[in-house]
């Protein structure tokens, strides 16, 4: 038996958040620090700027969100959209739009609407960003369930060692409409991005089945286990805090991360 | 990169049940595509339908994750041994030390479009429907993972048609680093309504057979299929023996279009460069290529000027799609499955359905089937959205 305990490192460039009373990171920082004064009104997902106004308006929820968030992380950094690798995870993709089609297909003429099939892969969120950014860099887009945050993590800092590039991870769930909400309920729309790159503030090594990390305040720990993106809620609280902090991310059964988080300036 | 080990693969297409059954089909030029409808849809096209799926026993604790695609999962993990292959590597690794990581791009959904046509009046999905198991995206790897009591890391990739290519990246990275010592990687994706009626709705099938790189190509055929392999790092006790090597994974992204490829192939060749650089290789030291050639007149045409970029029109090449049909998800597993049994046995397969030549596409498509020695063959995959992975295989030896 292997007893190798490797592990992967990176820094934090930029973040993104987007959730129920979280408008940015800016703003919402603030309030994971202090959740006492945080809000919790529902999501609005605002227009992403960087789409063209046509697909700005046809856009689905889970791809507005998600290009939301990667520009807040992006947008400090200097870097350019054009030349950064992506990591795109999201455990349902786009709910709506899956809603409509599997209602087209129960209807007598399954007639499917062809941009509703091109839009219902799932990497949508990643195809929209790549051709708005005008970038051939590589994207992936993965998907674990109720594991996708550690997941998107664990794919976006092992880029990182391998690439000693940056790499841009961003994370979004959305809610079903009726009657799939029944089958996999989500509390609200949810995304985040962290801008990751070569560097020592951030450690992660794979774990056994540990207890996740909880939020210390109720609220926020419902929206962490109410929304599989939001399961990041007590990483970002921590870079809120400047760290440090150790926090088990909640993986697939019998695995979880086990992330370090050195001290920074808030 | 450092070659890794390809210790045990198997796959389940319309070809047959495992490597022996395909290879035969690929050796003859048989396809394994049929005029048919599938459940209640008929879209008129030719189709690559898995049989074997029905009656087949199943693990009451995982009743839950019955499902079409799941079947396919299990037949394939049932086939040339390969559910044993993976338990002797926990046994040597350790059930934590070993990834799962699948590719898929509708993964279950049909079990919620079945349900769909049956809610009660208030609207709601009946009982039945096990949403987390089968539908969602991630239910694949959910399953393999429990079937084989598998405890590391997983997750599937779903980006379209290239999924089941870009598992091999990711797990090659994470052996790299140290994170795995082995990891089962592959793809599954089966027939439903989403893709038949979607594919028909953007008028990208045909009333024919698939026919990559024809004059008179006009749509692809759509099939289904599990594609396993099992990539294992050197060293422990008791090493198995390599099938093969992947020997460099190159991914990258159009950044064009949602649907249609850029129409130079600029994204396909940079993959293709990509993948080239991280094997270390020329061009001119590939022997065989295995095209993404879903046989759409875009994508062919596309990927032709990004092949005869790369490697000239001298490199044999053919889209093996005549056989399978575009397997979407599974087709980079499928497809990787394919170039280590043309490795094993010397045998590039021909083209099928090629009549004649589009001229205006220049690649060496392979007619008859090429019998030598072969050491690298290179395989494309690419999907919607612009994504784009090239693989490097080579032979044992």
């Amino acid at each position: 038996m292997s007893t190798h305990t490797n592990t992967l490192s990176a820094d934090i460039l930029g973040v993104g958040l987007l959730g129920p009373g979280l408008v940015d990171w800016a703003s919402g920082a603030a309030l994971l620090r202090e959740p006492a004064l945080w809000l919790p009104a529902a999501t609005v997902v605002p227009p992403p700027q960087r789409l063209p106004a046509t697909e700005r308006r046809r856009a689905g929820a889970v791809v507005k969100a998600s290009i939301v968030v990667a520009d807040q992380a992006l947008a400090a950094s200097g870097l350019s959209a054009a030349t950064l690798a992506t990591v795109f995870s999201s455990s349902s993709g786009e709910p709506t739009n899956c809603h409509a089609l599997c209602e087209a297909l129960a209807a007598p003429e399954r007639m499917v609407s062809p941009t509703r099939f091109t839009n219902s892969v799932h990497n949508a969120p990643g195809g929209y960003w790549h051709i708005a950014a005008h970038s051939m860099a590589p994207s992936t887009s993965l998907a674990a369930f109720d594991g996708s945050f550690a997941a998107g993590l664990l794919e976006a800092m092992a880029q990182v060692a391998t690439t000693q590039a940056p790499v841009l991870l961003v994370v979004a769930d959305v809610p079903y409409p009726a009657p799939l909400a029944a089958k996999r309920p989500t509390a609200d729309a949810f995304g985040l991005a962290l801008l990751l790159a070569p560097g020592n503030q951030l450690s992660l090594a794979l774990a056994a089945d540990a207890a996740a990390t909880a939020c210390g305040h109720e609220g926020l720990d419902a929206l962490r286990l109410g929304v599989p993106a939001a399961r990041a809620l007590p990483l970002l609280q921590a870079l809120a805090r400047g760290g440090p902090a150790v926090i088990t991310v909640e993986g697939l059964p019998g695995m979880s991360l086990q992330v370090h988080l050195q001290s920074t300036p808030p | 990169m450092k070659p890794l080990a390809i210790t045990h693969h198997t796959l389940v297409t319309a070809l047959g049940h495992g490597r022996e059954a395909t290879f035969a089909a690929l050796r003859e030029g048989r396809t394994g595509l049929a005029r048919r409808g599938f459940e209640t849809a008929d879209i008129g096209s030719w189709l690559g339908v898995v049989d074997g799926l029905d009656g087949m026993a199943w693990r009451e604790d995982l009743t839950a994750y019955d499902c079409r695609n799941n079947r396919l999962a299990e037949l394939a993990l049932r086939t040339d041994g390969f559910a044993g292959a993976v338990r002797a590597a926990a046994a040597r690794w350790g059930a934590q030390r070993i990834g799962v990581f699948l590719g898929t791009s509708t993964s279950g959904i049909l079990q919620t479009e079945v349900a769909y046509r049956h809610r009660s009046p208030d609207g709601a999905l009946p009982e039945s429907l096990h949403y987390g198991q089968t539908h969602n995206t991630a239910s694949v790897a959910r399953y393999v993972r429990a079937a084989l009591g598998l405890t590391g890391p997983a997750c599937v990739v779903s980006t379209a048609c290239s999924s089941s290519a870009k598992v091999y990246a990711a797990a090659q990275r994470l052996v790299h680093l140290g994170l795995v010592d082995a990891a089962v990687v592959g793809g599954v994706d089966s027939l439903c309504m989403t893709t038949l009626y979607g594919f028909k709705a953007l008028e990208l099938t045909s009333g024919e057979i698939c026919r990559p790189w024809d004059a008179a190509r006009a749509g692809l055929s759509i099939g289904e299929a599990a594609a396993f392999a099992l990539l294992e790092r050197e060293g422990g006790e008791r090493p198995a023996r390599a099938m093969g090597w992947l020997l460099g994974a190159g991914e990258s992204s159009d950044g064009h279009h949602m649907s249609s490829p850029h129409p130079q192939g600029a994204g396909a060749a940079l993959a293709m460069r990509a993948a080239l650089a991280h094997a270390g290789l020329r061009p001119e030291q590939v022997d065989y290529l295995n095209l993404h050639g879903t046989g759409t007149p875009g994508n062919d045409a596309a990927e032709d000027q990004a092949v005869c970029a790369v490697f000239g029109s001298s490199l044999p090449c053919s889209s093996t799609k005549g056989y399978t049909g575009h397997t979407l998800g599974a087709a980079g597993g499928v497809e990787a499955s394919i170039a280590l049994l043309a490795l094993q046995h010397g045998l590039a397969p021909p083209s099928l359905n090629l009549q004649q030549q589009d001229p205006a596409l220049h690649a060496g498509l392979l007619r008859e089937s090429l019998q030598r020695p072969l050491k690298v063959v290179l395989s494309n995959s690419f999907g919607f959205g612009g994504s784009n992975a090239s693989l490097v295989f080579g032979a044992a030896h």
